[in-house]
């Protein structure tokens, strides 16, 4: 069978302060008192689960010395079109070519686990990546609202110069309905936890444990590294010791620093274990859904070399301090801000339009003069240069790794912004493009002339009259 | 070769109404107020008009599209009227249309007008509009103020300039529009500020403030205009003649093209070299008597002075602060109280800025005359610095 041949992560920088969300809500249920501690990660308004799967998705390519796949599955139950392959979405910001399979899979919180046992068990050839993007709404004041995160991992599975080797996989499947979300619901509606441990892990997790270790041979004082992706904090090192497993190998569901991040958290864990594991050692995954996925993997010695720009520490190191509990609210359209009148503009995307610019809109893909070498962006029938202007000259070049520099910038307060005030300016490519584009994760009094960006894809406007959005690239400040 | 607009054509007439928040008028109410003074300055029947030129700048908050709701408003006697839009230099677009018009012979008389109502929107700032089907996909939501104070993000990086010396400087322009804005009975606002008021006002784009910024203002002005014979066979006298008319629109290189750093305006650097050269000046400084330039926003006003050879490159600092284009300064700018006091009707602008260079031309400025005005230009900036049109008129007196 194959394995993870490399892995990337993407957490949103806000870190929502929990004592925040305690003393907003304190008042109406006492309860939550209790799970006041740490952070939790939270989009910023203009993330979504597609901005955090690409994001990931471009830090796992980023430890691939070849970087062509033959497919993408994005794993998630938040995804923002239910008819518009928002894997394909992925897959165009990545830059990836239009050969590639691509498949959403969802309706589950182990969608990513079975993406990730599919992509397994696949005869293709070649690297395979499997992304898992959640992005959840709860309702103010709710446990799921304190425990869960937002997030992104992506793996790629192959033949060749693997990492972790699939040891084998099974899969006990259960409709047991701890929680669900129905047709036009925005939110989950969830069980008492206490039944959901005892009838719920407690009985259908062992099953599929069994069935992964004998068909692997192994027993479960072997795992090095054991991941239960959930919300119930005590309840993998429960189960860890019913199985047999050793307590130090229960891996950290992280509720304290980022939350639960849905059906990503299982390749969230993942990631985190691949990150610390040594040669030789045993990882055995989970998902827990209407069921229970169990995957066995056996590191390899290439392990060690293997490591993305950012991982999962990176993510973590990468957080930045949100006390304000009313701006996630807002961010997550829980509740109704006046927006004032500049904000009613119509945002309709005009479809034909979108696809003939979709190039630079998703791609963020510019062109190179044949004739001088200029590159410039958006890609137009004349040549940027006034001194060449020479007509068709340009082929495709790609602006979404390019490093740059701010050359103007301003905070507009006038305009409207989910977050204002409105950071943009003028974005000098060392390249040599050059764009006027809008800046995001600004920190008041980290921007200036000269200062060094990178440029990520994120939502541009929200069309919430036609249920739309669109999407862009943005720059950001290097720290 | 092209010899130029210069005294082919004179000014006949013109008109201006009083700007401000004229919630009470509809464009037509604006149109008539500012036509009825011309034509009474002019001296005609209004029939003997043979072609009109019509600007207004955002369609959707003002008369909408088209050439008929001037035709309509004035009651023209079926001649033929074009609609002009080239965003803030739509005013002298129009005026260009009527001048050519004349110069060309292809008419006598021809009548330039621009309104914008843009106080119907129920905000402050300009309307909030589209920028295409294609930019509106991609173009940040840059309101006018946030664009412009891209303008001076790239001259402070540009000349090294201290942010609190620039911010300084920016006060100065607004304090000098000011004080003579308060001279200026058809100003929207008519109020002196001070130099602390400026600098302390809150930021609407950074380093932008809110006296930094040009008010949002109904109106609408016009100009009638003929050839030097005609106004003088009809008994004009100190006739007020086009010296040049100019205009330079961005294609894309400051926007695209690593060769522009940010810090000044390219295209007012072209429009007015063509139109000192246009005019026969030399030596701007010493030949602009006055200027009314396109101070949407105070750091425009500054860096324009610079573009216009009026302030040494990176010296507009300095010179603003000495009071070089203060009422009593060697080039007085904006004597009749600017953008910042008018505010900016975009359709009207251009020709509201004529207006005081002919009045000073001919000695009626009141209050705010200067003691020997000679040559007049005028500055329309239109769009954002990276993506701009820029229009250039310089009138004085006739021969």
């Amino acid at each position: 069978m194959k394995g993870i041949t490399a892995y990337g992560v993407y957490l949103p920088r806000l870190r929502l302060n929990r004592q925040a969300m305690v003393e907003a809500n304190a008042w109406f249920d006492s309860s939550l008192k209790g799970l006041g501690r740490g952070e939790r990660s939270i989009c910023n308004w203009d993330e979504d689960t597609i901005t955090m799967a690409v994001e990931a998705g471009i830090d796992c390519l980023s430890a691939l010395q070849e970087k062509t796949l033959s497919g993408l599955n994005l794993a998630s139950t938040t995804a923002p079109f239910v008819d518009r392959q928002n894997s394909v979405l992925v897959a165009e910001a990545m830059n990836l070519n239009s050969q590639i399979r691509t498949l959403d899979i969802g309706s589950s919180q182990r969608a990513a686990t079975s993406a990730l046992i599919a992509g397994l068990e696949t005869a293709r050839q070649g690297n395979q990546m499997i992304i898992a993007s959640e992005h959840r709404r709860t309702k103010a004041g709710s446990r799921a609202e304190m425990l869960w995160g937002d997030g992104a991992a992506a793996l790629t599975v192959g033949d060749d110069e693997v990492i972790a080797q699939c040891l084998a996989v099974a899969t006990n499947s259960v409709d047991f309905v701890d929680h669900y979300r129905g047709e036009g619901s925005d939110f989950d509606y969830d069980w008492e936890e206490r039944w959901i441990r005892d009838e719920g892990f407690m009985k259908i997790v062992p099953q599929a444990v069994s069935a992964v270790l004998e068909s692997a041979g192994r027993v479960a004082a072997e795992i090095d590294h054991f991941i239960l992706p959930t919300d119930q904090a005590r309840t993998p090192a429960v189960l860890a010791k019913k199985l047999g497993i050793s307590p130090d190998a229960v891996v950290d569901n992280q509720i304290a620093s980022v939350g639960v991040a849905g059906a990503a958290q299982p390749l969230i864990l993942l990631a985190k274990a691949l990150e610390s594991a040594l040669p030789e050692q045993l990882i055995l995954l989970l998902g827990f859904g209407q069921g229970c996925d169990a995957i066995l993997f056996q590191t390899t010695d290439r392990i060690e070399r293997c490591r993305p720009d950012c991982g999962l520490s990176g993510a973590l190191n990468n957080g930045r301090e949100e006390t304000n509990y009313h701006k996630f609210l807002s961010f997550n359209n829980l509740v109704e801000r006046d927006i004032g009148k500049r904000g009613e503009v119509d945002k309709q995307t005009f479809l034909s339009g979108f696809n003939r610019r979709k190039d630079l809109l998703t791609g963020f893909i510019g062109g190179k003069c044949r004739v001088c070498g200029t590159v410039q962006i958006p890609r137009e029938k004349y040549c940027v240069n006034p001194e060449c202007r020479a007509l068709d000259s340009q082929d495709n070049f790609s602006f979404a790794n390019q490093p740059g520099t701010v050359l103007t910038w301003t905070a507009d307060r006038l305009t409207f912004d989910w977050s204002p005030p409105a950071y943009f300016g003028m974005v000098q490519f060392e390249c040599g493009g050059k764009l006027m584009m809008d800046f995001t994760e600004v920190e008041e009094g980290a921007i200036d002339s000269g200062s060094r960006v990178s440029v990520h894809f994120r939502i541009r406007q929200f069309d919430a009259q036609r249920g739309f959005r669109k999407y862009f690239w943005k720059a950001v400040v290097e720290s | 070769m092209a010899s130029g607009i210069k005294d082919k054509v004179v000014i006949l007439g013109m008109g201006c109404s009083k700007f401000g928040e004229r919630w009470e008028s509809s464009p037509t109410d604006l149109m008539v107020e500012a036509y009825e003074e011309c034509l009474t300055d002019a001296g005609i029947e209004r029939d003997q008009i043979e072609a009109a030129w019509f600007g207004a700048g955002i369609d959707a908050f003002n008369v909408g599209s088209s050439a008929m709701p001037m035709s309509i408003a004035l009651r023209l006697n079926y001649i033929p009227v074009t609609k002009v839009e080239n965003m803030c230099a739509t005013g002298t677009e129009a005026f260009r249309g009527a001048v050519y018009a004349v110069a060309s012979g292809a008419c006598d008389i021809a009548l330039a007008l621009g309104v914008e109502k843009l106080k119907d929107t129920g905000y402050g700032g300009l309307p909030q509009r589209t920028r295409g089907v294609e930019n509106d996909m991609y173009w940040p939501n840059l309101s006018a103020p946030g664009a412009f104070a891209q303008l001076a993000s790239g001259y402070r990086a540009k000349h090294k300039v201290n942010g609190d010396d620039l911010k300084r400087a920016m006060a100065h322009v607004s304090v000098k529009s000011h004080a003579n804005g308060a001279k200026n009975p058809k100003a929207h606002l008519q109020r002196e500020i001070t130099e602390e008021q400026a600098i302390n006002a809150p930021y609407i784009a950074e380093p932008i403030g809110l006296f930094d910024c040009c008010g949002v203002s109904d109106g609408s002005a016009c100009a009638i205009v003929t050839t030097p014979e005609i106004a003088k066979s009809l008994g004009k006298e100190n006739l007020v003649a086009v010296k040049a008319l100019q205009l330079a629109v961005s294609n894309g290189t400051e926007s695209g093209h690593a060769s522009w750093d940010g810090s000044y305006l390219k295209t007012t650097r072209i429009a007015s070299q063509r139109a000192y050269d246009e005019a026969g000046i030399r030596r701007p400084k010493e030949e602009i008597t006055m200027t009314e330039v396109h101070d949407c926003f105070s750091i425009t006003e500054l860096v324009t002075m610079e573009d216009l050879q009026l302030a040494g490159e990176g010296k507009g600092v300095k010179d603003v602060l000495d009071g070089a284009f203060d009422a009593e300064g060697s080039n007085p700018c904006q004597i009749d109280g600017g953008l910042k006091c008018f505010g900016h009707p975009i359709g009207a602008s251009g020709l509201r800025m004529l207006y005081e260079n002919y009045l000073q031309l001919q000695g009626r400025a009141g209050a705010r005359q200067l003691s020997d005005p000679k040559l007049g230009l005028n500055h329309n900036l239109g769009g954002f610095p990276h993506q701009n049109i820029c229009s250039i008129s310089i009138v004085g007196p006739y021969g």
